[in-house]
């Protein structure tokens, strides 16, 4: 772009991903009320399957009624009135806390592993088969068992809390990507760097904390990423399958089965759990700023 | 007419923030049809710039660029010039054989036709056997010579070459210059190469043409040494390298000598001869003097 | 010339399988299925923490053609789920480097979508296309894929390298041959990888939407069921068969991208 007028063109090219990812979403809503002036009410199946959606406004509700039923009563008619709207940031935030909390479990977790895996070539070799193998294998499938745990157990004498069920889940979920980013990352440095280090007689924990830990940032922030929105979906799964109160994974349920009077509600949890996990990735993208020194060590 | 004629060609990039970088500036140069001309310079003197330019891979900011008497983007339309960089560039997912025959594929002539010429060019650069092998199969030499043949598909009146033996090693590097030699003796073309190894410049061309840095200009034209087919080291005027039998009784002119071909102990003869020494010291003073 | 080895992003590098590299993961494997059973044994560990792997090999003896039945259908879905949704991946990721302005609506979109719950849409799906239908799983398992699939793609036809881009203009190669000759065939690799990665995820994806609701004929919900009517070992075979069919996808895709993106060994002269 070797263009005169570059103080305009500069200022247009910064507003313009803004710009454009509000006209997506705008685009999204209005291909939504598209197909439901177009699509019949009963949607269109061939051969016995459907395979156009019910546009009814019990199935796609229009996009401002649901933005309208924000600012309703939760339970109509009843003496404490709390607006669906609070209810779902509510639980979104509830559940905010259980993801970041097994993100930051996992997350501590999966660097002390990848340490001790970078540290000892033979744990590594008996480990890390399993430990990408998990990556692939449905691990949330356990979530309904760690759901038992609810009430049974005590820990430290302390019983066993259902939410504590979700964030060990979710910890769960976290840890495997980061300890996999992580070991990656740790043993990024090139030889000739290692050498470095050891020519001038630095120890293990000098090698890794001056060289090893700043070379694994660029992979940490992107396992972080994937950790994050696990961690995200494994609260959420996990609080569906204990049938923990208070988060929006149960909410979302709850207004599903709900859904047959007054369709627009699920639609509010569901965008509730979506900003949710946007604010969860934003929160990885602070840590990626927080450590933006660092990322251009990784070769 | 000149394979290659820059007038009063200047070249300004805009980087914005730190402001107009004079990357070339008033460059007049002429390459003969046949002719072997070297660019060499430090760094950010603006050679590989000018081969660009000549390539019409960057507009030149002023002047003219006329390519065997067209402009330098007619030139690139019509094929009229065989490329080859650096980096060879082959594509992994061809075949070697495949790669050479990319510029007639891009250019739609028929699969037998451009087979049997691939299989021509890679004869000619040695590597006939491996026409069915990945290029990831071959040492980064061989590559380079994959990337030579490719560049000669479309038989060329005009190479331009940008520090193609940049990444080879020494031994590789002198092996594949006396190659291009013989090459550009084969086919008659002209080749414009961009270097920064002195004794390369020096073996491989006709003249070398040295620049200077900010702006990138050209300080000084020197004579290289080159060697040509059948002429041996004493036909241009080169003696000591070779005992006397080796040469013929009766000097011969160059054209006398059909069908020879370039020995690689004609380049060899050069690179020990006195006068490569006394040319390979008078460019590094060139470069010396463009710098100060 | 490297290209990068995308085909060793997630499993290493590659290696020969020697003994060596061998033993330890098996020998840790045994010893900790060894360990688990005595230690469930002897310290009785209630089962609905833990049951022994005794008993849930036991179940998955038991139960092993309705595991089986529960197994193709969740396995049908993520399949069928899969291949849309990395059609749609791809052909998205091609409109998008073709064309700027769907490459700028399309990647918000992706990217929020990466980050979002996507499972979180069964219940909605599940309403708009009827509870009686596998539609609304497969829906769910198709968008779950579009998203790694667009991204890696979308990747991959980005990754020009300069030398390549300078060599088809100077051959004065059209915008169509280029994408022929080079952007379509350096971003198969990436493709590759896409799917990949996206194969396991579908699974995940497939056994997560019958969280949700539904159709109740899948692995998913033969946990929740099991495990809700406290039959705990039982839940865990069902578990063991998720994990086996995770593995199964994720092979295959690892398969289908060493098959496409195999290179040959160097061959020096």
């Amino acid at each position: 772009m070797r263009t005169t007028g570059r103080g305009t063109r500069a200022a247009r090219s910064r507003w313009r991903p803004a710009m454009t990812a509000v006209a997506a979403f705008v685009l999204l809503v209005v291909v939504w009320e598209l197909v439901k002036l177009v699509v019949p009410d009963d949607g269109v199946s061939i051969a016995g399957t459907r395979v156009l959606p019910r546009t009814s406004d019990a199935a796609m509700p229009h996009v401002w009624t649901v933005l309208g039923r924000l600012s309703d009563p939760e339970v109509a008619g009843a003496a404490q009135q709390r607006s669906i709207g609070a209810a779902v940031l509510s639980g979104a935030l509830f559940t905010l806390r259980l993801s970041l909390g097994g993100l930051l479990l996992g997350g501590v977790l999966g660097v002390l592993l990848a340490v001790v895996m970078q540290r000892s070539g033979l744990l590594e070799r008996a480990l890390l088969p399993y430990v990408v193998a998990s990556q692939t294998v449905p691990l949330i499938a356990i979530a309904p068992l760690v759901a038992g745990w609810g009430g049974k157990i005590a820990v430290f004498g302390q019983p066993w809390q259902p939410w504590a069920s979700v964030m060990v889940i979710a910890a769960y979920l976290a840890f495997f990507p980061i300890a996999v980013g992580m070991l990656r990352g740790l043993t990024s440095p090139r030889t000739a760097d290692v050498e470095l280090f050891g020519a001038l007689a630095c120890g293990w924990w000098t090698t890794l904390v001056r060289l090893r830990l700043p070379a694994s940032v660029p992979y940490l922030i992107p396992s972080a990423r994937l950790a994050a929105a696990a961690a995200v979906i494994g609260a959420i799964v996990a609080e569906i399958s204990t049938g923990t109160r208070g988060g929006i994974g149960r909410l979302i349920i709850e207004y599903a089965q709900a859904a047959t009077g007054d369709p627009a509600r699920v639609y509010t949890a569901i965008l509730g759990a979506a900003v949710l996990g946007l604010v969860a990735a934003w929160a990885v993208g602070l840590l990626d700023l927080a450590l933006r020194r660092y990322q251009g060590v990784a070769r | 007419m000149n394979a290659v004629e820059l007038t009063g060609v200047g070249k300004t990039f805009d980087t914005g923030a730190r402001g107009p970088v004079h990357a070339l500036s008033g460059i007049e140069l002429r390459v003969e049809p046949g002719e072997f001309v070297s660019l060499i310079g430090p760094s950010g003197c603006g050679k590989s710039t000018l081969l660009r330019v000549v390539a019409d891979l960057e507009q030149p900011s002023c002047g003219s660029v006329v390519v065997g008497g067209k402009s330098a983007r007619q030139a690139r339309l019509d094929q009229d010039y065989g490329i080859a960089f650096q980096q060879a560039g082959l594509l992994e997912w061809r075949t070697v054989v495949a790669n050479v025959e990319l510029p007639l594929h891009v250019h739609g002539v028929a699969k037998a036709e451009r087979r049997a010429r691939a299989a021509e060019l890679l004869a000619l650069v040695g590597l006939a056997e491996f026409a069915a092998l990945r290029p990831s199969q071959l040492s980064g030499g061989m590559q380079q010579r994959v990337a030579i043949a490719r560049s000669l598909a479309t038989r060329p009146k005009l190479l331009l070459m940008d520090e193609p033996f940049g990444a080879l090693d020494e031994m590789t590097r002198e092996r594949m210059q006396a190659e291009l030699l013989r090459i550009a003796d084969e086919t008659g073309a002209a080749v414009l190469f961009v270097t920064h190894s002195i004794p390369e410049a020096v073996v491989l061309s006709d003249r070398v043409v040295v620049m200077s840095p900010r702006p990138g200009r050209i300080t000084d034209v020197i004579d290289g040494r080159r060697p040509r087919s059948g002429s041996g080291p004493a036909g241009r005027g080169v003696d000591g390298a070779l005992p006397d039998s080796a040469l013929p009784d009766s000097a011969l002119p160059d054209s006398a000598l059909p069908d020879s071909v370039l020995a690689d102990e004609d380049v060899d003869g050069v690179r020990e001869s006195a006068e490569f020494f006394a040319a390979v010291t008078e460019v590094r003073e060139a470069l010396r003097k463009g710098s100060a | 010339m490297t290209r990068p080895t995308v085909a060793t992003a997630v499993a290493g590098p590659r290696r020969r399988p020697s003994l060596d590299r061998v033993w330890p993961p098996v020998a840790f494997g045994i010893l900790a299925l060894v360990l688990w059973e005595l230690v469930v044994t002897f310290s009785g560990v209630p089962a609905f923490l833990l049951p022994a792997p005794s008993a849930i090999a036991a179940q998955v003896v038991a139960a092993f053609p309705t595991i089986l039945a529960t197994a193709a259908v969740t396995g049908g879905n993520a399949l069928v789920g899969l291949v849309v949704g990395f059609v749609m991946g791809v052909g998205l990721a091609l409109l998008a480097a073709r064309s700027r302005i769907v490459s700028e609506l399309a990647t918000p979109l992706v990217s929020a979508a990466a980050a979002v719950p996507i499972v979180a849409l069964a219940p909605v799906f599940t309403t708009m296309f009827g509870s009686t239908t596998e539609v609304p799983r497969r829906l769910v398992v198709s968008v779950v894929v579009v998203v790694p699939v667009f991204v890696s793609t979308a990747r991959g036809l980005a990754q020009v390298t300069p030398v390549h881009h300078d060599l088809m203009t100077a051959l004065a190669a059209t915008p169509g041959q280029f994408a022929r000759f080079v952007r379509l065939p350096g971003a198969v690799p990436y493709i590759m990888t896409g799917l990949r990665l996206a194969a396991p995820a579908s699974v995940i994806a497939a056994i997560v939407a019958e969280y949700f609701g539904g159709l109740q004929n899948g692995l998913g919900s033969r946990i929740t069921s099991a495990a809700a009517n406290t039959a705990y070992a039982r839940a865990w075979a069902f578990v063991v068969a998720s994990i086996i069919l995770g593995l199964l996808f994720y092979l295959a895709g690892l398969l289908a991208e060493r098959i496409v993106t195999r290179t040959p060994t160097r061959r020096e002269p």
